[in-house]
């Protein structure tokens, strides 16, 4: 809300300074250390995760345990009782072959953890290698007007976590384009908001796959001839049009319940139609429409994961599937390292939001 | 001719059964120069006699002429002073006034402009919180960056509604005597609604009460003459203060009484014994 007013101007700062106010707002103000904020604001947050972590152990354990013995009672029962001690002494021994597949424990997640991140290095590693090798003939294929050749081997961990980052943010964006101008135009008029809202009340609850499928009907007939890819564009109007309803509604909610006083205002200074809307109007409902954006975040991501699990599209979503399909020994434990990744993404998402959220709004603040 | 004619204005709020006319049969002619008050009850009307004025609201029946004209639709030449502030917490004060200034004086450069809103946040005293936020200022500093916001539109005529109605006492003291020493300057057309029988006699040329609602209309008017500028201790010692006071406040508790007594309605009491649980 940059207003043209030279003598009235605040104090801003350059952009480096715009940053790193926004990073110190992020952090939580540090409260004043004695021993009863220790114990409230680390101590016992520290304690409901040794606590979680330890049923989580316990639970891990006792499945492991139905899953070993169904395990040596099947092998007893189809072929004696000396394949049931070899079973046994197998499963004992933490052979990889005869492994009970169960929900992993908290060890076994953190191995898998730091295998993936290994796993990251060495694709990295290797990427390199190969951008190094091919750098020669790539600038003398782009010297020949000819594509450069691109790395196509499997991407690791990390590269799947910027990928949905990047399908995220685009779905994101799109629900901004579309939710917050038809927003404000529904918002603006009754008869406009009477007429859209059995189409915003119908389309609000449907499910993110039949969402899925409806663009994938229309995307795929129109990028038939194209060599776009075709997953990406799926996924990320798939995620938009799920997650813009909630701006959407609070975008219009926001409109059309602006304070009485300020239309007065608008209306004893004559603004037009155009500067009551951007000078009076959108301001005001500001703190609603970012209520909206951070909600449409948080969906996105949600349903983001799912869309990648159907539309095969790389990212978070697909790994987890792959994982689950492949079945291989440390696969269980991958896809609860996702799940951790896939929430603590969502919550800084959330977090950032909520910090933008609380810089728009002028009289309250926002809680989580 | 007269500058400010209200010709038998009734105006009234939904239709059919739920039908209200708050106002009814108001018959107000303001010259130019002056200052009328008008007192009333809280809930009399008073915010839509104040809105009929300005021009957000059209009555039902009757006319509002200024300068001979039918009001109808808000005017810079009305700058109105609103009961709730009603400045856009988002801008600062400078550019709460300065969106005014702007709007009043479209073709003014920039620079003109910008020493406007400096000089009418001055004549308020604000020029400290230019860039301070409404809710970095207390009710009494928002309410005179409202009055600034008025007054520099340049306005022939200001419309206060309860200007100092939300304001502890010493506050509403020290603002009168601002308003009064800007208004003594120029002498704009000034209408005060207020519910302080006090303040109406200390700011007005012309007292008039308002009969409370539903079907608020206007009661005989008292004319103030008192010289100005007017000293507050000594209007206590005021032979003619005291007459004119004593003469409002009496008109306006019989009204209170009449609407008291209004209803003469006898209600029956059923009639009922307690039921004894002892045997």
């Amino acid at each position: 809300m940059k207003q043209s007013v030279t003598v009235v101007q605040d104090e801003k700062g350059n952009f480096g300074t715009m940053v790193k106010d926004f990073v110190i707002k992020l952090i939580p103000a540090m409260p004043k250390w004695n021993g009863k904020t220790l114990v409230r604001k680390v101590l016992i947050p520290l304690a409901s995760i040794i606590l979680f972590v330890g049923l989580w152990h316990v639970g891990a354990k006792a499945l492991y345990n139905i899953e070993a013995d169904y395990k040596i009672q099947k092998a007893l029962t189809d072929q004696g009782q000396e394949a049931a001690d070899q079973m046994a002494a197998c499963i004992a021994s933490g052979d990889v072959s005869c492994q009970p597949n169960t929900l992993p424990s908290p060890a076994q997640v953190w191995t898998s953890f730091n295998t993936l991140i290994a796993d990251h290095k060495a694709i990295s590693a290797d990427k390199a290698e190969f951008k190094a090798k091919t750098a020669a003939l790539n600038a003398k294929r782009e010297a020949e007007g000819k594509a450069p050749i691109v790395y196509t081997g499997r991407p690791s961990f990390v590269d799947q976590i910027f990928t949905s980052l990047k399908t995220v943010f685009a779905g994101f964006l799109l629900a901004l384009i579309i939710a917050v101008p038809v927003g404000v135009i529904i918002g603006l008029s009754t008869t406009l908001r009477n007429s859209f809202n059995w189409l915003i009340q119908i389309f609000k609850p449907v499910s993110p796959v039949v969402w899925l499928l409806l663009v994938f009907m229309i995307v795929k007939t129109m990028t038939k001839d194209s060599e776009s890819d075709s997953a990406f564009i799926i996924s990320f109007i798939s995620v938009g049009l799920c997650a813009m309803w909630a701006t959407l509604v609070n975008t219009a909610m926001g409109v059309a319940t602006v304070d009485k006083d300020y239309i007065n205002v608008a209306k004893v200074l004559k603004l037009g139609p155009i500067q009551k809307v951007f000078k009076v109007i959108l301001p005001s409902s500001l703190p609603l429409i970012f209520t909206g954006l951070r909600i449409t975040l948080s969906v996105a991501w949600m349903v983001l994961i799912a869309i990648e699990l159907l539309a095969q599209s790389p990212g978070l979503g697909s790994f987890v599937w792959e994982e689950f399909q492949n079945g291989a020994n440390d696969s269980n434990s991958k896809i609860i390292v996702a799940m951790f990744v896939i929430g603590i993404i969502g919550f800084l998402l959330d977090r950032i939001m909520l910090t933008v959220q609380n810089m728009v709004s002028f009289n309250k603040n926002a809680t989580a | 001719m007269a500058y400010l004619e209200l010709k038998n204005v009734s105006m009234t709020y939904g239709r059919g059964a739920n039908a209200t006319e708050v106002l009814s049969n108001i018959n107000l002619t303001i010259e130019e120069g002056e200052f009328v008050a008008i007192v009333g009850f809280t809930g009399s009307g008073k915010t839509t006699l104040v809105n009929l004025i300005n021009g957000l609201l059209k009555p039902t029946s009757g006319e509002v002429l200024f300068k001979g004209e039918p009001v109808v639709d808000t005017s810079h030449e009305r700058g109105v002073i609103f009961q709730n502030y009603s400045l856009l917490p988002w801008l600062t004060v400078g550019q709460n006034v300065h969106m005014a200034v702007k709007e009043a004086f479209p073709k003014a450069s920039k620079k003109e402009i910008n020493a406007r809103v400096e000089e009418y946040v001055a004549m308020v005293n604000l020029s400290p919180a230019i860039n301070k936020r409404p809710k970095e200022l207390s009710g009494g500093m928002r309410q005179r960056v409202s009055v600034a916001r008025a007054l520099a539109m340049n306005p022939e005529m200001i419309i206060m509604d309860e200007p100092l109605g939300a304001l502890d006492a010493l506050t509403r003291g020290n603002l009168q005597d601002e308003i009064l020493k800007i208004w003594s300057k120029d002498k704009r057309t000034a209408l005060l609604i207020t519910n302080d029988v006090d303040e109406g006699i200390y700011m007005a040329d012309r007292i008039i009460p308002l009969k409370p609602g539903p079907n608020a209309t206007l009661g005989p008017e008292f004319n103030i003459n008192i010289e100005r500028p007017r000293d507050k201790t000594e209007l206590n010692d005021n032979l003619e203060y005291k007459k004119t006071r004593n003469a409002i406040i009496e008109y306006l508790m019989g009204i209170g009484e009449e609407r008291k007594s209004a209803s003469k309605k006898i209600y029956e009491l059923p009639e009922l014994t307690p039921k004894s649980f002892v045997a």
